[in-house]
């Protein structure tokens, strides 16, 4: 059964407090479990929230299910998303991502055996001026090349 | 012809990120001239400066301020940074790099419009500016520019960081809203519009951060000052995200109706590689794709845009250059709406699905050549019948990348393969 960490919990607290509406703290609130869940929400989480939040489970849940960025499915410690829209295509992100799953032996949005990387496509990450880039959990890394981008990943423990 | 860097100007000087260093260029002295004037005074100056709105519609933002009730009833600003429109990243470089001018320029339009509290909804990705701002609002309520009576002027405002997480949708005024409220940051029906009905079913006025960070220079030394930039109608400066095949990609702040010609050839340092101008998408994902020659002789102001049949949009300049497929660049953007369609109207539903379904066909060698009529047809189904305008939005790439590149399209189902670059790498990435 999940359950929030005091620290966690208290976070969820102040943002419950935080803005107009209680509604209002259910996406920084799955992120606060996200985080403390292994970078992924499955039921058990959703029904804790609801538990904490007093909101209901369906209510958490629908938007849980509508933004990318909260993980419906197990994921590495270090969530490698590289973008692929328009800019980054047309500068190397095919080959980047091509290169990087090949290197970690991994298939798109599965998780390395060793449980650290998952390499994902994402949309426009608003760095089309420093194609091609990946974003890993909160960071950016830009002007990438496929070397480059595998250095700075090998790095990652 | 090199930038114009009304807002820019400091944007090299990592001091100037934080309240000390941006006080020491003059930060916050035009908040203390506003909160002496009259609020409608301040509105009048920013309908009179001809300011349009940066986030992508180019609505005039003083005329837009004067859609507000005039009564007392609560009412919110909300700062729109989700910045999500592909080849956009101009907001990103405002929040990182200049804080204090965004939260400045909402405390003036917070003042103007008579709202107590505002929100700065940011995309959930960028971790980073979200740091930035929320150390720099913590930074202004210390130095009582937040909170209660400002300056000494009886003026509250309180202002928040809310953060978005992974939704090109939210971008979307009414989307934003929705998500801001708890809910899935699904569009809603227009009228009402957010002025009179929006957050909370209060009225909001919502609008980009370039737009906002853009009162400050307006208020300090009148509009027309700013209108010494630009044309009648397309007044001031703007910023520009410049990317794809340019050797010198990034963020340009220049006059509006400047050339795109020196955007991409002079401040852009030209095309990669030694290779040649092919075409330009000159506002974001969603403005029609122009050829070489005609984005050559087209000046980025919002009318020049729209005689040559596309839209100044957020002023992201996509570049591409002779190598690229012209069939492959489509299927990426129809992949991107298919994804981002929020799916509440049918055409826009279906029709993302239909032509990124129908495109990739084409892509992977499988198509016919009844299929390229075909897109044109669903694409123009998929046009003003819909909530909102991610459905245009959608459709407009389609309809022009197939009407101007018809031949590559031709080839492409004829042969097999591109016309361009014969195989395209990893097409069944694209799922
Ligand atoms: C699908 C879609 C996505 C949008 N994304 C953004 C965005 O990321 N940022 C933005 O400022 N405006 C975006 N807009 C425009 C907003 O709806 C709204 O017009 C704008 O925020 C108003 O601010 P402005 O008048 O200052 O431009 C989007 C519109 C649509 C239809
Ligand atoms: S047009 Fe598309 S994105 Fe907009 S509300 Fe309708 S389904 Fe959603």
């Amino acid at each position: 059964m999940f359950q929030l960490s005091p620290e966690g919990l208290g976070q969820v607290k102040k943002e419950l407090a935080r803005y107009e509406t209680k509604e209002s703290a259910i996406i920084p609130s799955l992120y606060v479990a996200q985080k403390e869940n292994k970078g992924w929400i499955n039921e058990d989480v959703i029904r804790h929230l609801s538990q904490v939040m007093e909101i209901p489970e369906s209510r958490i849940n629908e938007v849980f299910k509508f933004y990318t960025m909260f993980n419906q499915k197990p994921v590495g410690r270090h969530h490698v998303q590289i973008c692929s829209t328009l800019s980054c295509h047309i500068n190397g992100a095919p080959e980047l991502t091509a290169h990087i799953c090949k290197e970690l032996k991994v298939g798109m949005d599965q998780v390395t055996e060793d449980g650290r990387f998952t390499v994902s496509r994402a949309e426009c990450l608003g760095s089309c001026g420093t194609a091609p880039m990946m974003q890993v959990n909160d960071k950016y890394y830009e002007n990438l090349t496929p070397e480059s981008a595998m250095n700075i990943l090998r790095g990652l423990k | 012809m090199s930038e114009t860097k009304l807002l820019s100007e400091h944007y090299d000087k990592d001091e100037f990120i934080g309240l000390a260093g941006y006080k020491k260029h003059g930060g916050y002295e035009v908040l203390a001239k506003a909160l002496k004037m009259q609020p409608q005074q301040i509105i009048d100056e920013v309908k009179a400066s001809g300011l349009r709105g940066r986030g992508g519609a180019g609505f005039s933002t003083g005329t837009k301020w004067s859609f507000l009730p005039k009564n007392n009833e609560p009412r919110y600003l909300l700062c729109n940074a989700d910045e999500g429109e592909p080849g956009t990243f101009k907001d990103r470089l405002m929040m990182e790099r200049a804080p204090h001018q965004l939260i400045e320029g909402m405390i003036i339009s917070s003042f103007a419009i008579g709202s107590k509290k505002s929100y700065i909804y940011v995309r959930g990705e960028y971790h980073y500016p979200i740091a930035v701002l929320e150390k720099a609002i913590r930074e202004a309520y210390d130095a009582g520019l937040l909170g209660k009576n400002i300056l000494g002027s009886g003026f509250d405002h309180d202002m928040d960081v809310y953060s978005g997480a992974g939704a090109y949708i939210c971008g979307e005024e009414t989307g934003m809203i929705s998500s801001l409220e708890g809910l899935k940051g699904q569009p809603k029906l227009k009228p009402p519009f957010p002025a009179v009905q929006g957050y909370l079913r209060k009225p909001t006025i919502v609008n980009n951060v370039e737009t906002l960070a853009a009162v400050v220079p307006i208020i300090k030394d009148g509009a027309a000052a700013y209108r010494k930039f630009g044309t009648e109608k397309s007044a001031g400066t703007k910023f520009f995200s410049l990317s794809g095949n340019v050797n010198k990609p990034g963020n340009y702040e220049v006059p509006l109706a400047y050339p795109m010609k020196d955007m991409i050839y002079k401040l852009g340092g030209g095309i990669r590689n030694g290779k040649k101008l092919k075409a330009v998408i000159p506002g974001g994902s969603s403005a029609p794709v122009l050829t070489a020659e005609e984005a050559e002789k087209v000046l980025l102001d919002y009318e020049s845009i729209a005689a040559a049949g596309s839209m100044l949009g957020s002023g992201a300049i996509i570049v591409l250059d002779d190598s690229q497929c012209m069939v492959d660049c489509l299927a990426n953007l129809t992949h991107f709406y298919h994804h981002e369609s929020c799916g509440q109207c049918t055409p826009c539903r279906e029709g993302t699905g239909w032509v990124d379904k129908i495109v990739h066909s084409i892509l992977s060698g499988r198509g016919r050549l009844q299929d390229i009529d075909l897109l044109l047809k669903v694409a123009d189904n998929m046009k003003g019948r819909t909530i909102c305008a991610l459905s245009d939005a959608a459709a407009l790439p389609v309809i022009s990348f197939v009407t101007k590149f018809r031949d590559e399209f031709e080839y492409y189902v004829r042969e097999g393969r591109s016309k361009v670059k014969g195989t395209v790498l990893y097409a069944e990435m694209h799922h």
